[in-house]
């Protein structure tokens, strides 16, 4: 059954490639090749539109982050508790900790968002506007990898907190030293989300 | 990259099987057992640790056999409750643990009939990890033939019987025969599995299984000597695996006695240092002093590798190294209670502790 799927998908995948080489050398050999074009085809997409995708991926992956590493801490306290009921209440710093990721992205999401505005100008949009989106673009998606990876991180050492204090009480203070430098990673993208954008106008048109 | 998702199914049961982990009865435990002047003094130790709701219903004058009974019933009703609440990976990985309990059942069933056993014994005897459906149904095969077409056919270990049907009738060489060939099966298969769940579980349950293994060979080997097993048939009982396969399996198989054994062990420095002091001639427990036999050397072993896979977080090593901590704990426990019940208080220190 598998393989029968294994050349469906080659045969799928190698009909695709066919019809792109061929488009492409169509197009290259009639004397059209400047048709594909991806600069131009990036500066025809609005600015609006590179800036809502960064607001949405800082908070969509902050957000991604911080739940995976609530479960991923959370299975193992858990776990854990069934045992030694004491490392629940302590062991709420992990999540706390996630939790604080989802935050990161929602208060740089509310930063981003102020810089959207309504543009009013019949020249429509300046290199300005453009650059605020392409900044709200990366400055988004920057701080939403940095947030996701900083959950997962947070997350796995919170389990490894989290069975350890259940095994022994003074390793918790240790473990959670190393969590916390795991937790500022989530913090630099901050950072550097905001100097991103620190530059970008809100959005005017052409005045 | 296991890390981050591991969680999903088995986290929770990790933390759980962890939990167990420390309910192992440590040192100070053990000392206190070991100052015990009667069985009733023991069974109020062990009201401390997590056999307490097992025991505390038996009535007074408690029995070696109904301790060890009592306390299997520990293990298993932790094992079923990590069994209840697993889900696809791990419960396959339960699985796997439980098929080597039912080879040993379906052992001793034929071996039962062949003595003509009460069928009712036997199954009281068998060990409730391993059972399975047509279990019972073992009793009534004659022939390896019939074992494999009434039994065995619907049971799990369907697979590994291929090897064995060669066997033509039930006598007592064949029927060790037959659960080493099985055992043979059951460990190339579950290594396999193993290593097909990916790191950190395939380097921890890799070496815990190549322990267990050599362990095998060597006791295949030392086992063999003065029986009409031939060497030939020796080789073919040995598993696939282990740090000893294959070249040093082709040497055990051809050795007469112990000291080539011991000889061709002392080239690995893991078993070497093992074998510093041991008293190679001397059964389990020792025969006085303080000397260990080699089987007590592999169980001490066994118990150290084991401790390891606790080291690492995110596998499913712990779930079965539990487990054998959990079996050997049960051994200590046994032979602490037999020694106190025999009156043989030097030897009750010959246990290995865990931790």
């Amino acid at each position: 059954m598998s393989t029968y799927v294994g050349y469906a998908r080659t045969a799928f995948s190698s009909i695709v490639l066919l019809l792109a080489i061929w488009t492409g050398l169509y197009l290259l050999l009639t004397g059209r090749g400047e048709r594909f074009n991806v600069g131009g085809y990036l500066l025809r997409i609005s600015p609006y539109m590179w800036g809502l995708y960064g607001i949405s991926f800082c908070i969509g992956l902050s957000v991604i982050g911080a739940a995976w590493g609530i479960f991923i801490a959370g299975s193992s306290i858990l776990g854990g508790a069934i045992r030694t009921p004491r490392i629940a209440t302590k062991n709420l710093i992990s999540i706390i900790f996630c939790e604080v990721v989802a935050i990161y992205g929602v208060i740089m999401a509310i930063v981003f968002s102020a810089k959207l505005g309504a543009v009013n100008s019949e020249a429509g949009f300046s290199s300005s506007d453009y650059y605020t989106g392409f900044s709200l673009f990366w400055g988004g998606l920057a701080v939403g990898l940095s947030n996701l990876i900083c959950g997962l991180a947070v997350g796995v050492t919170g389990s490894n907190a989290a069975v350890a204090d259940a095994h022994d009480q003074q390793l918790f203070v240790k473990i959670l030293v190393i969590e916390i430098f795991g937790s500022v990673i989530g913090l630099f993208g901050l950072i550097v989300g905001l100097l991103v954008t620190g530059k970008a106008e809100d959005f005017a048109g052409v005045l | 990259m296991k890390e981050i998702y591991f969680n999903a199914d088995a986290g929770y049961l990790e933390g759980v099987v962890r939990g167990y982990r420390d309910g192992l009865i440590t040192k100070p435990q053990y000392s206190n057992l070991t100052q015990c002047e009667t069985m009733d003094d023991l069974k109020l130790q062990l009201a401390t640790t997590d056999y307490a709701p097992f025991l505390q219903n038996e009535p007074s004058p408690i029995s070696t056999s109904t301790l060890s009974a009592r306390c299997t019933d520990a293990l298993v009703a932790e094992f079923q409750y990590l069994q209840q609440n697993s889900a696809e990976p791990i419960s396959k990985f339960l699985e796997y643990i439980t098929y080597g309990y039912m080879i040993d059942n379906v052992v001793l069933l034929i071996t039962g009939t062949l003595h003509e056993r009460d069928t009712h014994d036997l199954l009281e005897k068998c060990h409730p990890l391993g059972f399975f459906d047509t279990m019972p149904a073992l009793c009534v095969a004659t022939t390896v033939q019939d074992l494999y077409n009434t039994v065995m056919v619907d049971s799990p270990l369907a697979g590994y019987f291929r090897e064995c049907l060669s066997a033509e009738d039930l006598n007592e060489l064949n029927i060790e025969i037959i659960r080493n060939t099985l055992y043979k099966a059951y460990l190339e298969d579950f290594y396999n599995y193993c290593m097909a769940c990916g790191e950190p579980t395939a380097s921890i349950m890799s070496e815990i299984l190549n322990f267990e293994s050599d362990r095998r060979t060597v006791n295949i080997t030392i086992n063999s000597f003065g029986t009409e097993l031939s060497k030939d048939d020796r080789s073919k009982l040995y598993p696939r695996l282990g740090n000893m396969y294959p070249e040093a399996q082709t040497r055990l198989a051809r050795v007469d006695d112990m000291d080539q054994v011991k000889a061709i062990l002392e080239q690995y420095s893991e078993y070497k240092t093992m074998l510093l002091g041991v008293n190679l001639n001397a059964s389990s427990g020792g025969v006085g002093g303080n000397e260990l036999s080699l089987e007590d050397r592999f169980f001490i072993k066994e118990v150290d590798l084991n401790k390891e896979a606790f080291e690492q977080q995110f596998h499913l090593g712990v779930f079965y190294a539990w487990l054998r901590l959990k079996e050997q704990e049960i051994r200590n426990i046994v032979w602490v209670a037999e020694c106190i019940s025999q009156q043989q208080k030097d030897k009750i220190n010959n246990y290995t502790p865990i931790y």
